[in-house]
């Protein structure tokens, strides 16, 4: 094979910047443990209501946070909304949102944050995040799930750390 | 050769091709008035959800697939100067892949199949839908062994030569294809098929989703390679030049024939049924497949320049001022060059790993590819016509001047409709919704931009009617034109090259070992864990 001088150049900073990438890549999601929600559990979506941890009463923001002080909130998707439909969390904390879906495919955003992440029929999926903005966002679903779509969405409300409390217990609006 | 029978053949497939194209353009248009929601009366989701699953499947599979047999049939028959083999077989396969369109359309248009051109389970379509796409993929097949046929026989008539370049591209996207669709087939056959049927009744969505990611991603460099084919064979020789290295090109199409079938998992990043090893050794796969485009960019770059240079092009950018800037295949390949610069950096964005996040699903993403696909895609498709119709119809081409100024237009109306459709995604609007319904203040940044598209989908829609009004004026003209001659597709041919860039059967191998590491696990593990599969659900 015949590669010119010019061409061989050009092969080389390819190679290095596809090399950058990939190496800025991995540095990020290996140093500071960011990867996607990857959680890979299943669930019987069509008994939701009976499981343990996704029972109507079980839902929400959590009383008690995990043993790393993440915030825990239980949400199931369903159409055509999240619930429970309003939570309120504290700007600046890591949050562990959990999720299934008692029907069909969702997808969940917050927008202009990265709190996303698909909610697949069978599995329950996990992300972690933190709001550094106090605020009213809409919880979205991103992913077509029925002629209603358009209307699926619970509000969240992040306020600041001091004048948040934690719930008492779970399942209710707060 | 082109004889009557195989121009029939071409011009069959392109204006079914183009016909959809144009056909979808409309709905593209009414989308996006819909979804402004500037015209109240004609709010209706359901409406709105039939149109998007048609306008999807008439522009990614439609216009594609018989597009790119069209284009395949011809490609085969000139550059490699031989008969069409078995014309009755390609009929069929051109007549399998039109009772499935017809079969797909029917229950798209009367609302019954509006799950998108994605169709993820468990939303399930009328029947028809799935029969419908497993026929035009299944004939599609046929085209592909017709066109690997040709080319064992001509490399059997033609012992240690070199196989042309443009037809050694249309057998690399055949071979592509056939390892492309194997996902969505399995997902088709036993899968869908069978839940559609009611012969049973729950589905794996795990499995399903990762039998289509496996298509979805080299899906698109089956509607890639016949654009490439373009910028590597035509555009050279139009701007008056030649091309700067066929081996590169070969190795080009061989590195996106072996990068681009393992990476599909870009497209689950966010799903929670794979883990994250898979999704980061995808990744890497994805950020391998740019290698064949920057390779393209740099070898088509460079024979503009000398083409450029050669027409008297002066200093460090005079040449692309000397360039045939009205010359309709050079003008579309600049144009797609431009939108493959700006295409290519929204890709980056989308296959960085986390950054994906803040854009997954979001207005950005149609952007993307209404860009990329839409544009640097669709506009060498476009030129493509242009090149071939006079040859096809024996005709001139209309008006060259009509021509720049529709791929102008269309140019402009992409750059008009996809600016907004980024900044909305960036602001959060989700993609594939008809309405805005979030009671939020954020969401009165997003009316704006949404105007903005009408006007840009309105330019696109006028140009697309130009484009097929031109090509209907010149098979219609009535002075013929002295043929045209059979457009080689050539360069001169390269002294022979190595053979492992002159044949796919080695290569096979290698994808297997690929496709088996990438897909081995992540497919194998629905079988091994117990999983929970929902029933059908209807929208
Ligand atoms: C007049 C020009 C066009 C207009 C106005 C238009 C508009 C639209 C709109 C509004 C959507 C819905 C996106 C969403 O759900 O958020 C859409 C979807 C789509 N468009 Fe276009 N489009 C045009 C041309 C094209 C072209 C040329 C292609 C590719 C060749 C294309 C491919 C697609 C596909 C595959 C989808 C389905 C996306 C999905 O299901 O999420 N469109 N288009
Ligand atoms: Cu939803
Ligand atoms: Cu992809």
């Amino acid at each position: 094979m015949h590669i010119n001088t010019l061409e061989k150049r050009w092969l080389y900073v390819a190679l290095g910047m596809i090399a950058l990438f990939v190496g800025a890549m991995f540095y990020t999601s290996y140093s500071r443990n960011i990867h996607p929600p990857s959680h890979v559990e299943t669930i019987d979506s069509a008994s939701l209501h009976l499981s343990e941890e996704f029972a109507e009463d079980k839902l929400g923001v959590q009383p008690q946070p995990l043993a790393d002080g993440r915030l825990q909130v239980k949400l199931v998707a369903a159409r055509y909304g999240f619930y429970p439909r309003q939570i309120e969390v504290p700007a600046g904390r890591k949050i562990v949102f959990r999720l299934a879906t008692l029907d069909v495919l969702h997808g969940v955003h917050v927008p202009m944050t990265n709190m996303s992440t698909m909610i697949v029929p069978g599995f329950v999926a996990e992300v972690t995040t933190v709001f550094p903005k106090p605020g009213e966002y809409p919880v979205l679903c991103n992913e077509y799930c029925g002629l209603g779509h358009d209307h699926m969405w619970s509000k969240l409300t992040v306020v600041a750390p001091d004048t948040w409390r934690a719930p008492t217990q779970t399942g209710v609006q707060q | 050769m082109i004889d009557a029978n195989l121009k029939k053949l071409c011009l069959y497939h392109l204006w079914l091709a183009f016909g959809a194209f144009a056909l979808a353009c409309v709905f593209g248009e009414f989308q996006v008035l819909e979804r402004s929601g500037l015209l109240s009366i004609i709010q209706s989701p359901a409406v709105y959800f039939a149109s998007v699953s048609t306008h999807g499947v008439l522009m990614g599979f439609v216009l594609t697939t018989f597009f790119i047999m069209g284009f395949g049939y011809y490609t085969a028959a000139s550059s490699l100067n031989m008969p069409l083999w078995n014309p009755t077989l390609a009929w069929t396969s051109f007549g399998v892949c039109t009772a499935g369109t017809v079969m797909a359309a029917i229950p798209l248009l009367l609302g019954k199949a509006s799950v998108l051109y994605t169709f993820y389970p468990p939303v399930q379509a009328n029947a028809f839908f799935y029969i419908g796409a497993t026929l035009l993929v299944v004939g599609s097949w046929i085209w592909a062994a017709i066109m690997l046929v040709m080319l064992v026989q001509w490399k059997k008539a033609h012992p240690g030569q070199s196989v042309p370049l443009p037809m050694f591209a249309n057998a690399t996207n055949c071979v592509l294809w056939l390892w492309t669709s194997v996902g969505v087939a399995l997902e088709a056959v036993f899968q869908l098929l069978p839940w559609a049927l009611g012969i049973v009744d729950t589905i794996d969505v795990g499995l399903a989703r990762t039998l289509f990611a496996w298509t979805l991603h080299p899906i698109v460099y089956f509607w890639l390679i016949p654009a490439y084919i373009a910028l590597y064979c035509y555009v050279p020789i139009a701007a008056g030049g030649k091309l700067f290295s066929d081996e590169l090109a070969r190795l080009a199409f061989l590195l996106i024939l072996l990068f681009g079938l393992p990476i599909g998992f870009h497209h689950l990043y966010m799903d929670p049924e794979q883990g994250h090893e898979w999704k980061l050794l995808h990744m890497v796969g994805t950020f391998a497949v740019a290698i064949p485009t920057l390779l393209t960019g740099f070898t088509v770059v460079a024979s503009l320049e000398m083409a450029g240079r050669k027409s008297g092009g002066k200093g460090l950018f005079g040449w692309i001022g000397a360039l045939p800037w009205r010359n309709p295949t050079v003008l579309a390949a600049l144009l797609s060059l431009l939108m493959l610069l700006l295409g290519g950096f929204g890709g980056i964005v989308n296959a960085s790993y986390a950054m994906n996040a803040m854009v997954h699903n979001t207005a950005w993403v149609p952007g993307h590819f209404h860009l990329i696909f839409g544009g640097t895609v669709v506009i060498l498709y476009l030129a493509i016509g242009y090149r071939v119709w006079p040859r096809l119809c024996g005709k001139a081409l209309y008006s060259t001047d009509l021509a720049l100024v529709q791929l102008w237009t269309w140019f402009i109306g992409l750059g008009v409709m996809t600016t907004p459709w980024h900044v909305l995604g960036l602001l959060g609007q989700p993609r594939r919704i008809s309405s805005v319904n979030y009671n939020s203040v954020l969401t009165l940044a997003w009316d704006p931009y949404e105007l903005v598209m009408i006007a840009g989908g309105l330019i696109l829609l006028a140009s697309a009617a130009l484009y097929v009004y031109i090509l209907f004026r010149t098979q219609t003209a009535s002075s013929a034109q002295a043929d045209a001659g059979d457009d080689a597709m050539t360069m001169a041919p390269p002294a022979a090259v190595p053979g492992w860039l002159n044949g796919f059967l080695g290569w096979n191998l290698v994808i297997l070992a690929l496709m088996a590491v990438s897909y081995g696990y992540p497919i194998a593990q629905f079988f091994l864990i117990k999983t929970f599969d929902p029933t059908a659900w209807g929208y």
